[in-house]
């Protein structure tokens, strides 16, 4: 990357860093301007979030204010809505992690029959497009006259949930030395021992990565939940609704805390991977 | 395991036995739930396809392919505005987000994690909010067309809200990570030898990227490709709130006809013809570009 060359009567450590060509940095500010587009929309929410609005309307800033983190409560609709996506989201997470674990465990170690079907249906949910996702299930649904609410948005986001978690195990089991979990059972380890000392740590980064995976997809899902939904309102849709009329500041406020505490938690993962590599 | 004794043998054999029936307890919950709740709808959505009825006296099963050429003549412009929408996003993700994933792989050093993190970034916040943070900025008398009405730069009746440039706009937004991550798995994985080796046998740097970096990442671009153009071509979210009556793509007409007219055989029709499309679009795809195996490129 050297464009002058170095004086050669320094000595190798004194050695000037070389000057660089106005080209090299065309690249690095690019990228920064292109991280600075994805950021934001996530900078406005925030901004806005501090907006001292008169009336309903939340369009220009009229001054700071910390009153939308005091009221972020006080919208009934709008809270409802947090807790079911919220609860929906709990339970999602601990059953997809269980469901999907245990099948990206079978993927991953295993040969049996059946897996290759198994394999295309895991592939074929990722790719299909979510509006299609949430379209079959409405038509079962339909079909079979079954209500719309809770339940159903519940059954559809462990649905969308359990092959992203399968795929994420299943690609930690496979890059696992097996003879660990042979060596244990020879030591005479029952299958649960061997399991819950021997599997269970090992695949445990996946089933993490996994979890934060299916909350993240869960709480923000849209599209599947809004066909699935009946008269069931979850954050994403209470937002849709209202953004005809005009988004409460309170919505900001919202997004801005589950910003905040998904950086924690990928900040946290961050450095609990670093901390167990040194 | 190579000289193994008779008791040995007999070990590993109960042992891969058991094993078989273990892997089918754990891939009993999760197969059993796709196949209810992914699998079958499939087939509950062709099958509404082919009823006729309304929503007042209910839907019979009919066997009537007619619904199809019926709703396909009815809608068959937001249907190829739908796909050039799609189009014009990937080739916009994929300018946009190669230079990046290209700087961040080679030149991150240490601080790769930290880019990575930046970019996803705006999966922790909701989706529905994002894109209207885009209508916020987008709005006439926002900030941007503000200051540049003010600036006298456009007209005072210039706005982008309602154009099809603020729904590809907000599209492009939303699923770059999408293009930028397998981008920067693939290029991440080169081996930078390779480079040294183009470098040294007077290769110019645009040669050496586009002989040498260019073809080794097309699985990279394939799943990237395949991430955008198939949720872009499906997506209604824009279009509804970045959108106007002319940007209407074939996600706001399903969604419509379900939710709102009850029309479910029109609506599931329309629904399995994307189906059919995207996937006859991938396979040709993917046929085109030579990639032996499509899951394999497409999982990375």
């Amino acid at each position: 990357m050297t464009t002058t060359e170095a004086p050669r009567a320094t000595s190798p450590v004194a050695r000037r860093k070389p000057k660089r060509k106005w080209t090299y940095y065309i690249l690095p500010v690019y990228t920064w301007a292109v991280l600075l587009f994805l950021c934001l929309p996530i900078f406005v929410m925030i901004l806005f979030g501090f907006n001292d609005t008169k009336g309903r309307y939340n369009i220009t800033f009229q001054g700071f204010t910390l009153k939308w983190y005091k009221e972020l409560f006080a919208i009934d609709g709008l809270t409802n809505a947090l807790i079911n996506s919220l609860t929906i989201a709990v339970i999602a997470t601990v059953v997809s992690v269980a469901v999907g674990g245990a099948l990206g465990m079978a993927l991953g170690r295993y040969r049996f029959r059946g897996k290759g079907p198994l394999s295309l249906v895991v592939f074929a949910q990722i790719a299909t497009p979510e509006l299609v996702l949430g379209t079959s299930l409405l038509s079962l649904f339909l079909s079979l006259n079954i209500p719309r609410g809770y339940t159903t948005i519940l059954l559809a986001h462990i649905m969308f949930c359990i092959p992203f978690v399968a795929v994420t195990v299943q690609a930690r089991v496979a890059g696992l030395d097996g003879s660990l979990k042979e060596a244990a059972m020879d030591l005479g380890a029952t299958p649960v021992v061997a399991f819950r000392k021997i599997t269970l740590p090992m695949i445990m980064p996946g089933l993490l990565a996994g979890a934060l995976l299916s909350f993240a997809l869960s709480i923000d899902d849209f599209v599947t939940t809004s066909f699935n939904a009946g008269q069931t309102v979850t954050f994403p849709l209470w937002v849709y609704g209202a953004s005809r009329l005009g988004i409460p500041a309170q919505v900001n406020v919202m997004g801005t805390l589950i910003f905040l505490f998904g950086l924690i938690l990928a900040g946290y993962s961050i450095l609990a991977g670093r901390r167990k590599k040194d | 395991m190579t000289s193994a004794t008779s008791d040995e043998v007999k070990v590993g054999s109960t042992r891969r036995r058991m094993g078989r029936l273990t892997a089918y307890w754990l891939a009993l919950p999760g197969g059993l739930w796709l196949a209810i709740f992914f699998v079958i709808p499939m087939i509950y959505l062709l099958s509404l396809s082919l009823m006729t009825g309304n929503f007042i006296d209910g839907f019979t099963q009919t066997f009537h392919v007619s619904t199809y050429w019926h709703t396909i003549s009815l809608y068959h412009d937001q249907f190829i505005r739908s796909i050039i929408y799609a189009l014009i996003v990937t080739a916009l993700t994929i300018t946009l987000a190669y230079p990046m994933a290209y700087w961040i792989a080679m030149r991150g050093g240490k601080h790769k994690s930290t880019y990575l993190l930046i970019i996803l970034l705006p999966f922790f916040v909701s989706f529905v909010i994002r894109t209207l943070q885009w209508q916020f900025i987008l709005a006439d008398n926002g900030f941007v067309l503000g200051t540049l009405k003010d600036l006298h730069l456009v007209g005072s009746d210039f706005h982008l809200l309602a154009t099809p440039v603020a729904v590809i706009c907000g599209l492009t937004y939303n699923y770059l990570p999408f293009m930028v991550l397998p981008l920067y798995v693939s290029i991440e994985r080169l081996d930078p030898r390779l480079m040294e080796a183009a470098n040294d046998l007077y290769a110019s740097k645009l040669q050496a990227l586009l002989r040498i970096v260019f073809p080794l990442t097309i699985p990279g671009i394939f799943a990237g490709v395949i991430m955008t153009f198939v949720p872009v071509a499906s997506d209604f979210v824009n279009a509804q709130l970045l959108g106007g009556a002319k940007t209407t793509m074939i996600g706001n007409v399903i969604y419509t006809l379900y939710l709102t007219n009850n029309d479910y055989a029109a609506a599931s029709a329309l629904s399995f013809t994307l189906m059919g499309a995207l996937l006859i679009g991938i396979f040709i795809y993917a046929r085109a570009l030579g990639t032996k195996d499509v899951m394999e490129a497409a999982a990375l």
